[in-house]
């Protein structure tokens, strides 16, 4: 816990409330532009679902999120992060296991990635370069509005209008097939999508991964085909759809956005539990903290997903009655839960040969879309998944800094996890069953693995819920649907970052773009509310054009 | 049926083909490259060497790593006249020809060659890998397609003596095949099928066997090859070669559509030189002839292939095309100083009008790097036909010694 700064009594130009990657982007943002700007952040550490925590002597956790590509590269450089510690590397494989003994892997080499997917269908094996293609081309649709603010389209400013306008523009653009296949592609499902290039069980559940990947929906969900889209349009260096490791794990993002922040003259203050939000004459004008202090601030931005701010941090009469009608009713299912664990060494995997690169990259044991979906069928009745769906990583593979030398942390994602237990709140016997379930699944491939767990961090959406806030543990501080894109995210209306409430602004991953280690909704509400004070956003960049 | 494939295939991604013991054994300076997942020489003894046994000897060229398809059954006719923009139905029984196939929004999908073995066995070789659309388009068909491209052992023989080359490993009535035939020959190596075909615009043969007959063939012709200068090459020779001859590439020369991100970055056969092949009046459809008989009827291709003639001897490699020296209308997509026809000679893909009526007036920007100096300038270019290199010996029948 930071101390409080000796400043009592004075008024911060902008006070961020939380200190997830987000709020910290615009933090940094603020203050290069001169801003005066306290984080205010209720755990002992920064970075929200994007941290590394020492939890087993020895070991660093990437407990939330474990791998980085969406993080724009515009803001890695804007803000400097490679001279404040950031490094992202590539990683290297990965691998489906069958149920019948057989596997599925990855290659980055193209011929060899080729005939992988022509062991199981020749087919299917040159049916991939198509099938990327058309991903890339959706990719190069929405990247351009990552970085802009959406348009209101029921507002004459000529600001909103020119925003409509270009994407209008963009969409006009494309061919007349094009304009088709975007839109069946945006609402469409990733098992529909994908059973139009592909025939092989094995090949078409390895590309639906993404498509449900932190998501309430399963793979025959209408528009899901947009969440692939949501997890490929990142890159490493360029590589467009390419995942890395943050060396250090996820939290060493947080760590260089706090470094360069502070750099920059800001003030991180940790262990401060933001409950109120101060408003005044219909405006913010700061924080309480729990236990009664006050913070004064000209503006307040918060980073906490739209439920806990409207509806932990103000009170619903401050608020017009609509707005709040659609807050309660924006979609932030929690689906997903994690298990981190620390291993003793690298368990066996006597299907895969030694050579391979699959380990050093995901590793999954669900082979049809239909068991994904039956994963999907137990969330639906309120249990975690009898055969649950794993996206697992041991990033020790790659990066020597998260364990000591022959140990490994392992991250298991695991898709659908509901948030409450048939209808009540998790007990901690049956947050053991969900872990259960998990360490079954890898033990039923790796004979050695149950042997090596040393120390393990089991995390329902309660226990996300419970450390990062964020509501029912929605990864995304809400769905990514296409009802909740752009100009309707959060809320129609209030795509543009400002609240109803003067001086108050949300800049977290329920805001455009959305959600992911990507910093774009961060970034880009510094700039409203630097064009709101009349201030030039200093060094913050052109998005990068799309060629 | 097909082998299975290895599970350890990854461990040395480029793979050998069946002629590489032999090619290794040649190979002085370890310049390989990847072709389609195969280990390929790039050069094997020396690039200038190699490219004058094209033009003054007999060069021998591993083209194993092309794909090819099997397209078999009592359809296969009807079935390759839907794919292709060419008129199957005059394509007999023991010849090839050259076509492009397109999607049906009338855009090349690729070139290549179609061989007619028999009324109803065709074998499509290219560049790309097709086989989706290959079946997709073979709903309704009976027709079989198999993707045959590890099945069968490829040499291209190409040069003035690659007649004599033939003739003297006992290939005997060789000197009867005309270009595009195809005919199988029993030989010391075993039953060889031969095509009167290749990539280089000379005289020039390309011969296919099963994997196991392969190093059997390639000795046969090495030791026949020697008395007349038979040279092992790479396929930077080729390279130039081809662009003598005025063949395109995809990948180099156009984009396969399907592998086109950007919309306009697809070509129709007559945006890139390949209109004479579409045969609009054949009985039968075929994929993309709505569009392109649209496109025709309306004149309205956006871009036209040419052949340039550019001053001086700096090859005009990713250069831009301009029209009076400023207004950018087209760029190289292959440029080279052509030794044999003593011209400096590129491709262009360029936006019409320009390159198709307004044809005067062209400059190319070329930057030289002389001694880690640019040095840039701006020169004349001439649309010319294509081929630069069209030798009669390429046609003769019977064809010469050399
Ligand atoms: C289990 C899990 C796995 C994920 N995996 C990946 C992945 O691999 N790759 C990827 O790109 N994305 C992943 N995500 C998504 C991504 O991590 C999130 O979308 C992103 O980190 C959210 O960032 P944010 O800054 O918008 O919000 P948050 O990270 O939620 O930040 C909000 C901050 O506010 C603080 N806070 C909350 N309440 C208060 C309060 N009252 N007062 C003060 N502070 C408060 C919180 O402690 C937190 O620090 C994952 C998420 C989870 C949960």
């Amino acid at each position: 816990m930071t101390p409080p700064p000796s400043s009592a009594g004075k008024t911060w130009d902008a006070i961020v409330v939380g200190a997830g990657h987000n709020g910290l982007v615009n933090a940094c943002y603020l203050a290069r532009a001169g801003l005066d700007v306290l984080v205010v952040e209720r755990n002992d550490w920064v970075g929200g679902a994007a941290t590394s925590r020492s939890l087993y002597p020895g070991f660093l956790y990437s407990n939330c999120s474990y791998v980085c590509s969406l993080l724009r590269p515009e803001i890695m450089r804007d803000l400097e992060l490679p001279k404040h510690g950031l490094q992202v590397v590539p990683y290297e494989g990965g691998v489906i296991l069958k149920q019948d003994g057989g596997y599925l892997g990855t290659f980055r080499d193209h011929d060899a990635h080729r005939r992988e997917i022509g062991r199981h269908s020749l087919r299917d094996a040159e049916a991939y370069d198509r099938y990327s293609a058309e991903v890339i081309r959706q990719c190069r649709f929405i990247r351009p509005f990552l970085l802009r603010t959406p348009p209101d389209p029921t507002s004459l400013k000529p600001r909103d209008v020119q925003e409509l306008l270009y994407l209008g523009r963009k969409f006009y653009d494309l061919t007349e097939t094009e304009m088709a296949d975007t839109v069946r592609f945006w609402t469409m499902s990733i098992a529909e999508f994908l059973d139009e290039f592909f025939e092989t069980d094995v090949v078409k559940a390895g590309f639906c991964i993404s498509g449900i990947i932190g998501t309430a929906l399963g793979p025959l969900s209408p528009g899901t085909a947009y969440v692939l889209l949501h997890h490929y349009m990142g890159d490493v260096d360029g590589a467009i759809g390419a995942w890395g490791f943050a060396r250090g794990g996820m939290g060493a993002i947080s760590e260089s956005l706090a470094s360069s922040f502070r750099a920059s003259g800001g003030t991180v203050r940790t262990g401060a539990s933001v409950d109120k939000v101060l408003v005044e004459n219909g405006r913010a004008t700061g924080v309480v903290l729990d236990g009664g202090e006050e913070i004064r601030g000209r503006l307040v931005v918060s980073n906490l997903d739209v439920k806990r701010t409207f509806l932990k941090l103000l009170e619903e009469p401050q608020l017009p009655a609509d707005f709040v009608k659609k807050v309660k009713n924006f979609k932030i299912r929690g689906s997903s839960g994690k298990v981190n664990i620390a291993l003793d060494g690298l368990p066996d995997f006597p299907a895969l040969p030694p050579s391979a690169p699959f380990l050093r990259g995901d590793m999954h044991f669900t082979d049809s879309v239909e068991r994904m979906e039956g994963a999907y069928d137990d969330w639906k009745a309120g249990r975690w998944s009898a055969d649950p769906f794993l996206d697992m990583m041991i990033p020790t593979t790659i990066d020597p800094t998260m364990a000591p030398p022959g140990k490994h942390f392992m991250s298991c994602f695991v898709q659908y996890c509901p948030p409450k237990v048939e209808g009540h709140d998790w007990t901690d016997a049956e947050r053991d069953g969900f872990a259960k379930t998990v360490v079954d699944q890898i033990a039923e491939y790796s004979p050695n693995f149950k042997d090596l767990i040393l120390h393990m961090e089991v995390r329902t959406p309660r226990e996300i819920e419970r450390e990062t806030g964020l509501t029912e543990g929605n990864i995304f501080q809400g769905e990514l649907t296409f009802d909740q894109l752009l100009f309707n995210r959060p809320v129609p209306g209030y795509a543009q970052y400002r609240a109803p409430i003067g001086g108050l602004y949300m800049c977290g991953s329920a805001t455009h773009p959305g959600g992911g280690v990507m910093g774009a909704p961060g970034r880009n509400a510094a700039a409203e509310v630097l064009r709101d004070l009349k201030k030039p956003a200093k060094d913050m960049s052109d998005a990068y054009p799309v060629l | 049926m097909r082998r299975a494939l290895p599970r350890e295939h990854f461990e040395k991604p480029l793979w050998h083909t069946p002629f590489h013991p032999r090619i290794a054994a040649l190979m002085t300076h370890e310049q390989w490259y990847g072709w389609g997942g195969y280990l390929s020489p790039q050069v094997i003894r020396d690039e200038e060497m190699e490219y004058f046994a094209i033009r003054n000897a007999a060069s021998l060229f591993d083209v194993s790593p092309m794909v090819k398809y099997r397209i078999a059954g009592p359809d296969a006719e009807a079935y390759c006249d839907r794919l292709t923009v060419r008129d199957v139905s005059k394509l007999k029984p023991g010849r090839v020809h050259y076509t492009a196939w397109c999607d049906d929004e009338g855009k090349v999908l690729d070139d290549g060659t179609l061989f007619r073995f028999s009324p109803t066995e065709f074998r499509l070789c290219c560049q790309e890998r097709h086989l989706p659309w290959l079946l997709d388009s073979a709903i309704g068909y009976d027709v079989e397609i198999a993707e045959v491209t590890e099945d069968i052992a490829a040499l291209s023989l190409q040069g003035p003596t690659s007649y004599a080359v033939l003739r003297d490993a006992g290939f005997a009535g060789i000197e009867t095949l005309k270009p595009f035939d195809i005919r199988a020959f029993e030989t010391a190596a075993g039953p060889v099928t031969v095509s009167r075909t290749g990539f280089t615009g000379d005289l020039g043969y390309e011969l296919f066997v099963p994997p196991d007959q392969a190093l059997a063939l390639w000795d046969l012709l090495w030791t026949a090859g020697q008395l007349h200068r038979i040279v092992a090459i790479g396929f930077a020779a080729l390279d130039l070669a081809r662009l003598e001859a005025g063949f395109i590439m995809a990948g180099s020369d156009f984009v396969p559509a399907e592998h086109a991100i950007r919309a306009d970055r697809r070509r129709s056969p007559y945006e890139i030189g390949l209109g004479w092949l579409v045969a609009l009046d054949k009985p039968r459809h075929f994929n993309g002839k709505r569009a392109l008989a649209a496109e025709k009827a309306k004149n309205a291709f956006r871009h036209c292939l040419v052949a340039l003639d550019i001053d001086g001897n700096v090859p005009a490699e990713h250069a831009l095309v301009y029209h009076r020296g400023k207004r950018e209308v087209g760029h190289i997509t292959a440029a080279a100083w052509s030794p044999t026809v003593k011209r400096n000679i590129a491709l262009a893909s360029m936006t019409r009008p320009y390159g198709d009526t307004v044809v005067n007036d062209l400059w190319v920007e070329i930057y030289a790097l002389r001694e880690l100096v640019y040095s840039k300038s701006l020169v004349r270019a001439r649309i010319v036909e294509r081929p630069f290199f069209n030798p009669k010996r390429r046609s003769a029948t019977p064809p010469g010694v050399f």
